[in-house]
């Protein structure tokens, strides 16, 4: 670990993995949409930070001047004899146009509402499974003993891996998105088990057949030719990164606000209603997820001098606090009707997973507040949120009421 | 009054056939689409604009009589 000195002045030093950032990153980002709004780093090689909804959305909709051959901030830049742009290493979500219409399209049906609904029985045992082994205990942690087996699990039912690995996945995903600040040469080494686990599962999949999605990618085409092996580690990476550690965190946020907020807990409990659009809303205060862009060539957007390989951090979460678009912006309003959040991003790399996670963190939720209608927080000053371009608690004791 | 989806900015939030499953619908895809003609009544109309007010993408059109 590299020990980095903290940041004084986020407008000029931003740096994601700062603690204070970490932490409470709310106020940072109303005082930058004050006085910036895009901020600036020479951090991880330099980047941008436009604070703004109207930024994030110009920038998330514009493949002419950005691209997504990665979208994790890091300090290197990605490998171009990896699998370049307009593939990039996890398909589609790091590549652009026109290759990513053509590997979104062989995603999208598995992930439709339809197929997704489907697997919602399955979740919903699994939430009262996971609850039935927590029994009475007074205290749970709701992030690592609850939320944290949720998403796993159905990746790992979606993709046909074996059930024993579900913790080798939380390992994976912590590597990858938690790695971020690792040099180069140790985050080459630590994907290698990795690759080297996908390559395996892909070859057992290719002997042994089933009804799964490993075995859809297998069977997909791209004009009569199948999917290069690379292609498809490429989505099962993305999979378990994009399906695993975002719906983790943003069942967790939503636990952590109904531990703190008893109101709005006793309405959820009262009033089942309101489900569908507490969920949104849980969505937009605690969007989870920040994506990255890359700038193609050196110009000035956003009114910013940018150059080719900046990173472009694209904050869908500060887009959402943005009280240019949001009525009361800062404020958590469990039946707020008009709700265009963008927690699921802008434009072509809309997440794909948005409808298993919708369902899985509304399934996880009913279950939860079904089974314990009062909670609060145990232990509210060691709640801890994970750092990068996910946030959502990890540690979150929860004490049971009775 | 009539609501329509343009196809080629819907990126399939999924935000409209769950606020309102009987003006929309999905595709393979899980894209959003009008069921129906999409002429509104007074009753559906509101619904409509539910939807729309919720749209991230800006998606959806609405046609009112003058």
């Amino acid at each position: 670990m590299t020990l980095k000195p903290p940041v004084e002045d986020f407008a000029t030093d931003w740096d994601h993995t700062d603690p204070q950032w970490v932490q409470d990153p709310y106020p940072i980002w109303e005082d930058l949409r004050q006085r910036c709004p895009v901020a600036h780093t020479d951090r991880f090689g330099g980047g941008w930070f436009p604070a703004t909804h109207e930024g994030v959305s110009m920038v998330a909709k514009d493949t002419e001047n950005f691209t997504s051959r990665t979208v994790v901030v890091g300090n290197g830049r990605p490998d171009d004899d990896a699998l370049p742009a307009p593939i990039g290493v996890a398909p589609p979500i790091t590549s652009d146009p026109p290759f990513h219409a053509i590997a979104r399209r062989i995603m999208l049906p598995a992930l439709a509402p339809g197929p997704v609904n489907e697997l919602e029985p399955q979740v919903r045992a699994l939430c009262r499974r996971l609850l039935d082994n927590l029994g009475d205990h007074e205290i749970i942690n709701g992030g690592m003993e609850y939320a944290q087996y949720i998403p796993p699990t159905v990746i790992q039912q979606l993709l046909g891996f074996p059930p024993e690995d579900e913790e080798t996945f939380r390992e994976f995903v912590h590597v990858i998105m938690e790695g971020v600040d690792h040099p180069e040469e140790q985050r080459v080494e630590e994907f290698a088990p990795i690759e080297e686990y996908l390559r395996a599962q892909i070859e057992d999949h290719r002997e042994h057949p089933r009804d799964d999605f490993t075995n859809y990618l297998l069977n997909a085409e791209i004009e009569g030719n199948k999917l290069q092996d690379e292609h498809i580690a490429g989505t099962i990476i993305l999979t378990l990164v994009a399906g695993i550690d975002t719906t983790w965190s943003a069942i967790g946020a939503a636990l952590w606000h109904l531990a703190s907020h008893p109101d709005d807990l006793a309405r959820l409990v009262n009033e089942p209603d309101l489900m569908p659009v507490a969920i949104e809303e849980f969505l937009r205060f605690y969007a989870p997820v920040t994506m990255a862009r890359l700038v193609k060539h050196d110009m000035e957007y956003l009114g910013c001098p940018m150059k080719e390989d900046d990173w472009l951090l694209l904050g869908f979460p500060a887009a959402n606090r943005d009280p240019a678009v949001f009525k009361d912006a800062d404020k958590f309003i469990i039946d707020r009707v008009e709700n265009r959040h963008v927690a699921f991003g802008l434009g072509i790399h809309r997440c794909a997973g948005s409808n298993l996670a919708r369902m899985e963190l509304r399934v996880a939720i009913e279950e939860f507040i079904a089974r314990h209608p009062r909670f609060e927080l145990a232990d509210p000053s060691n709640v801890t949120w994970a750092p990068g371009q996910v946030r959502g608690p990890r540690n979150l004791p929860i004490r049971i009421l009775r | 009054m009539k609501v329509t989806i343009d196809a080629d900015i819907c990126q399939g939030q999924g935000r409209c056939f769950s606020i309102a499953p009987n003006l929309f619908g999905f595709d393979e895809l899980g894209n959003g689409v009008v069921i129906g003609d999409g002429i509104l009544t007074n009753e559906t109309l509101d619904q409509a604009r539910l939807a729309q007010s919720n749209c991230p993408e800006h998606a959806i059109f609405i046609e009112e009589d003058r």
